[in-house]
Formats: C-alpha cells, structure tokens, sequence
C-alpha cells in the first residue's frame, strides 16, 4: 500500500539505525507518547535496532486505557436501560467495569453495537427514532473531531434521541504531568503525529520551551519512529530542546483548521480524570453548553458510581514510563489481556497488553 | 486508537449534506467523510481515522522524507543484507 511499504523499508530501517549508534555518545530515555507508536515498536521489535544507551519509555497515550472505571461503569449501567442503544468503538465492549463489561450487558440482552465511525452511531439513531442512542465517545483529539462531527449534524438534523457519553482527552496536560513528576525520566518525545494533523503543534512548542525537553512529532511507520528517534538523539547530544515534525506529510504547524471549527464549537476544554493518573485539569472534553441535550449524563442521570482499583496494579508508574511491565508482579500471572487488573492491560495499545502479545 | 489509515479518493459525493468521498484501501473501498478536507480532489491520497478523513497526504512532503534517506550512499550497501523480520 503506498504510503505504508515504503516507510517499512528493512534497508531504510538499517540505515537509520546506524545513523542513530554513530549519533549517541551519553544515556538518554524517550518517550513515545501515543499507543499506536508502542505497538509499532514492540511489533517491528525496533528496539532490537537502537543502541544500549537509548531506553524507549512507552507513553500514556491510549485513550481506552486511560478511560476511568467510572465511566465504563456508567456505559454499562445505561446499556442495560431498556430502549436504550449504547453503540461504541469495538474496543471499549471488553473493558471491565466494577460489574462486568458491555459485551456482558449484551448478552443480558442490552442492544450494544459495535461501529466503525460515529456516524454509523448517528445512522442507527436515525434508523430507530423511538429508541434513545448513546454513541460512547472515546478518544484523544484525533477522534474527538469526529464525534464532534456526529453531535454537530445530529443538531442540523434535528435529532432528539442522539447522545453521546463522553471520555475525551488531550495529550499537551498528561505530557506536562509526565514531566511535572518528581521520578520523571523523560529525556524527550516522540510527538503523537495524528493528533498533531488535527491540532497543529503550537502546544508542544509551549511543552518544550517551558520543560527544556525536545519534541518529535512522529508517524506510526518503523521509519517514522526511527528517523524521530534520530532526531530526538541529535537534539539531546547538542543540548538543544525543540519541535521538529517528522511527519510532515500529514502534519503541518497549524493542523487542521476545518476539524479545530467544528471540535471548539462542539467541545468545551474541561478537568478529566485518567485511569492510573487521576484527575489532571484542563485535560479533556465536555460538550459546550449549546450542545448540552445531547450530553448522555445529563439525559441519564446514573446515580454515583464507588469504584475500587485494584492495589496490586502499577499502570499508573507504567503510564508515566517509570516502570515496565516486566517490573510488576502481577503482570502475565494474575493480570492477562483476558482478565486485566488495570488500564494499561484494558486495551490492546495499553503497554502491558502490547508487552503480553509481543513479549511473553 | 489514533490509528489512521492512508488511502486513495477515487469519487466525491453528497450525503445529507456532508462531503464524502469513496476511499480505496489496497483495494478495500469505504465510503468516508471529507468535510475535514474540503479541498481533497479524486486522485488524492488522505489519511482515515474513524470514517474521517483528517489531512491529504503532502505527496512531496512525503517523497522529501524517503528521499532524505536513500540518497545517502550507505543504503546501497545495506540492501544487499538480509532482511529482517
């Protein structure tokens, strides 16, 4: 596929890794932030090809991971509300809740759907409008125009049974709380290039230049990563802390001003909590008061949801790269991908889910 | 999750008043929103994510990117190594 093979080329792959081992001299650790990089890597076992003195700490950037267990309590409780259509992105159905999953609540016989795109969500509202739907909306800003998008035209259309649940979150805040840590280990960042198509990279020079620390913005191909590692290594060894975008075939500075429109129209910037991290301020998404009837917790009040987390989980060290899942006890014995104790084994881009199928 | 996916419009329509195009994936076609990319013309390569798509693919941008690389004398040599799994 164009724009695919090439940037997996074995020859371009050797070469960047040697460019790399005669760039390094010193130690440095870097941080790929999104979880769609991590697999890459693991994938490809690109850490086969970097020197020893390079260390990838893998990032917090999987947004089903970081989902709070709350909120998948939530899903669940109003999937099983009769007339209620709970449709969502196929991996949110297995992460388990306090009291099961949506995949349990639909074999109770609550209507879950699994779909491709929010609008498939807004055609199955269209479809049935005697029932409520609920789209459940998950993701960082590469996903949230989208959403934005379905909510938006629901508007147009005049729909009155369409909702959505919503866990969105955003990637500048859960960088600079990475960084903010006093065991941080960051050296630099393998930027999140999708996100940046959509938002540009004007957070990420504010990231860098407040933290000293140099920012990538990188693709999800072996080369990309490769080259925004050599990258990276360049500005450690000079001492030098900037942006530089990799990925410029699908990202330039301003991002993408047509999907911002929509997003900042539809979405207000809103506190968030992340599973593992807690609640970082102005982390995330809600819907902007003109959108407010479409919210599925204002139309579905669910009444406060205790949950408990278990102690023997450690994602929130392996959210922020300090540890590895090799480093916790429970990893591949008492939590597997099948019956994960915590975010970063919920989804198949959490590092310990990635770990478990590459690794074990 | 922030996975997006490379493909080719081959034909730009309407739909309940969204720009959508027919997008080929080696082969697998999927009828996708561009109203993110207005300005994307048959032909072009856009980036999916979710049934959107969310840029054009900068065709010279990307050739700058390989080029960079394959016109370092090195490659040459190492084409003629094994390859890796």
């Amino acid at each position: 596929m164009k724009y695919v093979d090439e940037f997996r080329s074995p020859e371009r792959a050797r070469l960047l890794s040697r460019q790399i081992a005669q760039t390094v001299t010193k130690p440095w650790k870097i941080m790929e932030v999104c979880g769609g990089q991590t697999h890459t890597i693991l994938q490809y076992g690109l850490e086969s090809l970097l020197p020893d003195q390079i260390e990838l700490l893998h990032g917090p950037g999987c947004p089903v991971c970081v989902t709070p267990l709350e909120l998948i309590d939530k899903a669940v409780a109003i999937a099983r509300i009769p007339g209620v259509i709970m449709c969502s992105f196929g991996d949110m159905l297995r992460v388990p809740g306090s009291d099961g999953d949506l995949l349990g609540a639909k074999a109770d016989g609550a209507d879950v759907r699994t779909v491709y795109s929010p609008l498939d969500a807004l055609t199955v509202a269209r479809k049935h409008q005697d029932r409520q739907v609920v789209f459940f909306a998950v993701g960082f800003e590469t996903t949230a125009p989208a959403n934005a998008m379905a909510v938006y035209h629901a508007k147009k259309l005049g729909l009155t049974n369409f909702f959505l649940l919503c866990s969105h979150v955003t990637v500048p805040p859960v960088m600079a709380a990475v960084l903010r840590a006093p065991d941080n280990q960051v050296d630099g960042f393998l930027g999140p290039g999708h996100v940046c198509s959509i938002m540009g990279w004007h957070e990420y020079q504010e990231l860098s230049l407040q933290f000293k620390v140099p920012i990538v913005i990188s693709g999800f191909e072996p080369i990309d990563l490769l080259e925004g590692i050599l990258r990276c290594v360049h500005q450690l060894e000079e001492g030098s802390s900037y942006v530089e975008n990799q990925y410029a075939r699908a990202v330039c500075s301003e991002g993408n001003k047509h999907a911002q429109t929509i997003l900042l129209d539809v979405f207000q910037v809103s506190e968030r909590k992340w599973r593992g991290l807690g609640n970082i301020p102005g982390s995330g998404y809600r819907l902007s008061e003109a959108y407010r009837e479409f919210d599925a917790e204002v139309h579905f009040p669910v009444a406060t949801i205790v949950t408990r987390e278990s102690p023997n989980c450690i994602s929130g060290e392996i959210l922020r790269g300090v540890k590895k899942p090799f480093q916790c006890t429970a990893f591949g014995t008492s939590c597997t991908p099948e019956h994960p104790l915590g975010a970063t084994m919920v989804s198949s881009e959490g590092t310990c889910a990635t770990y478990y199928k590459f690794r074990k | 999750m922030c996975l997006a996916v490379p493909g080719q419009v081959e034909d730009i329509f309407e739909r309940d008043g969204l720009h959508m195009a027919t997008v080929n994936f080696g082969g697998v076609r999927k009828s996708v929103c561009i109203s993110y990319t207005p300005d994307a013309v048959i032909r072009d390569y856009v980036l999916v994510h979710v049934g959107f798509a969310i840029s054009v693919i900068d065709e010279e941008e990307a050739r700058r990117t390989l080029a960079a690389l394959d016109l370092t004398d090195e490659l040459n040599e190492l084409r003629t190594e094994a390859p890796i799994e």
